[in-house]
């Protein structure tokens, strides 16, 4: 049957716009079931249907293009002469110039160019045509782009097993170069076949690294020495020291001795300043700090027992973990202890009762990272258990600003080289946080998926631009910063003193404070003493029990006739209240009662 | 001869100008005020960098043809005057 639905157009109307308009369903066709037509299907039964339950997968190569660069330099040879004239000979190049010089045609060509070439020179000197206008102008317009940073370069762990790059340092001067040590940090978990080379990259190379230090036993730790670039520290995970210079290639210069060395991993090496530049200190979780010269690495110049009773014993010692040493205070050094704890030393001290001057607690966890701010020298950062905290050295109670708990650990952190407020921290989730504490306290003003391992390592390049994280699994990825995050705003310096001095304003007051109420205390509990001796009243328990058991049901009666007054307040009959039924059987009910009043006890 | 001499002479008198060399359409360097060396080597250069902007030119517009040749580079600006034949190169310090 054909389904035809007819409709009348005027042909004046052809072309017009559509105007719609609504009217009621209309019933077109109708077709009613036809049982009589079932004659014509065969049922089939079963049915075979193929269903497959899997995700979709598919498959995808990339392969870049290797770009290759070659050197290549041009040598310039006089050339051109014709054949007759030997260029060597000054006779005869002088006899063609003039012969050519003496050509009428040269010296119209000349006069004619000379007046143009005069024209374009005098134009150059009447006014510089290609004068930059408003350069000072651009830097307003820095501070409206939100930070960001993007990976500019990967460098990945080149042996099968991956070790944990725990430890970055780049390269005195230039920064072309990034030390990394590499290790297992994880107890007990290093295998047989893990190497124990850590490299030396060069930033333009990420395949292959530049230099490969082999030490005898995995490097936690690396640094470079400031004063001469061939030269690097490395502490090693059982604890010596050795000492490299890249001139002479992969094998330490010398190793200190393993019995005056450290018992645990060496987790921080950091050059001193002197005159003969060959000065470090090193800190480990034995609780010891050593001082070297590594001229002579067999023993150490000085030792230190991290110990905050100042007797000097090792047992009582914490391990530390973090140092921090600052050039332009080189008497002062500070230490991060694996529990929590920062303890500040003086390096000239007589005793050494008196070389550890004050301590810092306030992490819950190891501090792992240990950062003075390189403009207000007074203020350090330190990184550890949860959260980044701030301190001042004057307030030894607890530190000036702290960020919130994180979700994560974190792992490392240091303040940027150019911008006072902003610090950099790492988490075990594998994010980068930049936190800039004038803009934003409460979260990181920017927030990077740097991998999905954790990272261990942090390590800003000099310039404030690049930053280097080091993951467990060897990644060391090497990040751009945005240019809002490295230069210095309008400032920016003195308010970032302000905030640091008012918060160190109000961590003495809260605690002259504390300091106040707890000596109100002890006064009183003085006082008290001499009352108290003659009432010591011992209750057994039963008594006790009894007499709360006594308290407890007074409430709830209390409570049940004030309920009965406010119900015969508002109702005139008075309602049928049971009793409160002696006994334990009664708690349970009555129970909820005291719980939802409380507050009305 | 002389006009030519005269010509030369008062445009190295001009402010900035370091130096000044005339080609000739082979590469030859004919006369020049600077050292032997710097001559080769911006007559070698600058010699084919002309043949390419000449060519460029007139692959544009056949009926265009280029008349002169500024490169301002940070330190000095190199301005080349084409001819036929010859050419003049002149390279100046870009005043403060």
């Amino acid at each position: 049957m054909e389904i035809v639905y007819v409709y009348v157009k005027k042909r004046s109307e052809f072309g017009r716009q559509c105007n719609f308009s609504d009217r009621p369903a209309e019933i077109n066709v109708d077709i009613q079931p036809d049982p009589g037509l079932t004659a014509n299907f065969i049922e089939r039964d079963p049915i075979d249907a193929g269903i497959q339950c899997a995700s979709d997968m598919s498959e995808h190569e990339v392969n870049t293009e290797r770009f290759e660069m070659e050197n290549a330099g041009v040598n310039h040879l006089e050339g051109g002469w014709p054949k007759d004239v030997n260029p060597l000979e000054m006779e005869q190049t002088i006899r063609f110039r003039k012969k050519v010089e003496k050509d009428e045609n040269y010296v119209y060509t000349i006069i004619q160019l000379g007046s143009l070439m005069e024209h374009c020179i005098k134009q150059n000197n009447a006014i510089n045509i290609y004068e930059e206008y408003f350069e000072e102008e651009e830097t307003a317009d820095v501070a409206d782009e939100p930070p960001s940073a993007k990976t500019i370069n990967v460098f990945r762990d080149p042996n099968v097993i991956k070790r944990t790059a725990t430890h970055l340092s780049w390269h005195p001067d230039g920064s072309k170069k990034l030390a990394v040590a590499y290790s297992s940090l994880e107890f007990q978990r290093s295998s047989k076949d893990m190497s124990y080379d850590s490299y030396i990259w060069d930033l333009e190379n990420p395949n292959k690294p530049e230099l490969v230090l082999r030490p005898s036993s995995p490097l936690v730790s690396l640094e470079y020495n400031p004063k001469d670039s061939h030269i690097l520290v490395g502490g090693c995970y059982n604890g010596q020291i050795a000492y490299w210079d890249t001139r002479k290639g992969g094998q330490p210069v010398e190793l200190s001795t393993v019995e005056f060395s450290h018992r645990d991993p060496v987790y921080g090496t950091i050059w001193l300043q002197s005159k003969t530049g060959t000065d470090c200190f090193s800190a480990s979780t034995d609780g010891q700090v050593l001082w070297w010269d590594i001229r002579k690495l067999t023993e150490p110049t000085e030792t230190l027992v991290m110990d905050i009773s100042r007797k000097g014993v090792l047992e009582n010692a914490l391990g530390a973990i973090a140092l921090e040493f600052e050039p332009t205070m080189p008497t002062k050094f500070m230490v991060g202890t694996e529990q929590g704890v920062v303890i500040t030393c003086n390096r000239k001290a007589k005793t050494p009762a008196e070389k550890i001057v004050g301590t810092f607690s306030g992490h819950h966890g190891p501090i792992y990272a240990l950062a003075r701010n390189p403009f207000f020298p007074k203020n350090f950062l330190t990184v550890g258990d949860w959260t980044a905290r701030i301190w001042s050295e004057d307030s030894k109670e607890s530190s000036i600003m702290w960020t919130k708990y994180h979700m994560a650990y974190l792992t490392d952190g240091c303040w940027s080289t150019i911008r006072p407020a902003v610090f950099f921290t790492t988490k075990m989730d594998g994010t980068l946080d930049v936190w800039d504490f004038l803009f934003k306290q409460n979260n990181p003003s920017l927030n990077v998926k740097v991998c999905d391992e954790p990272l261990f390592s942090l390590r800003l390049q000099d310039n404030g631009r690049f930053i280097g994280c080091g993951s467990k699994r060897g990644t060391v990825t090497l990040l751009e910063v945005s240019s809002g995050i490295c230069t210095l705003q309008r400032n920016e310096k003195n308010l970032a003193m302000a905030m640091f001095e008012r918060e160190t304003k109000r961590e003495k007051i809260l605690e002259a404070r504390h300091r106040e109420m707890r000596l109100k205390e002890r006064t009183k509990a003085e006082g008290k003493e001499e009352d108290v001796k003659v009432e010591t009243e011992e209750e057994t328990p039963e008594e006790l029990l009894a007499r709360v058991q006594k308290e407890f049901f007074e409430i709830i009666e209390a409570e049940i006739r004030r309920k009965e007054r406010a119900a015969k307040l508002s109702k005139p009959q008075v309602a049928q209240r049971p009793g409160l039924p002696k006994g334990w059987g009664g708690w349970g009910g009555s129970l909820t009662l005291v719980l939802h009043r409380g507050t009305g006890v | 001869m002389a006009e030519v001499e005269e010509t030369l002479k008062r445009i190295q008198s001009q402010k900035g100008v370091q130096g000044v060399i005339v080609v000739n359409s082979e590469g030859i360097p004919i006369k020049s005020m600077v050292d032997n060396s710097t001559t080769v080597q911006y007559a070698g250069l600058m010699h084919s960098f002309i043949m390419k902007a000449k060519s460029t030119v007139r692959d544009i517009d056949p009926q265009n043809d280029l008349t002169f040749l500024r490169i301002c580079s940070k330190k000095n600006e190199i301005m080349i005057a084409p001819d036929k034949d010859y050419f003049l190169i002149v390279i100046q310090n870009l005043t403060e």
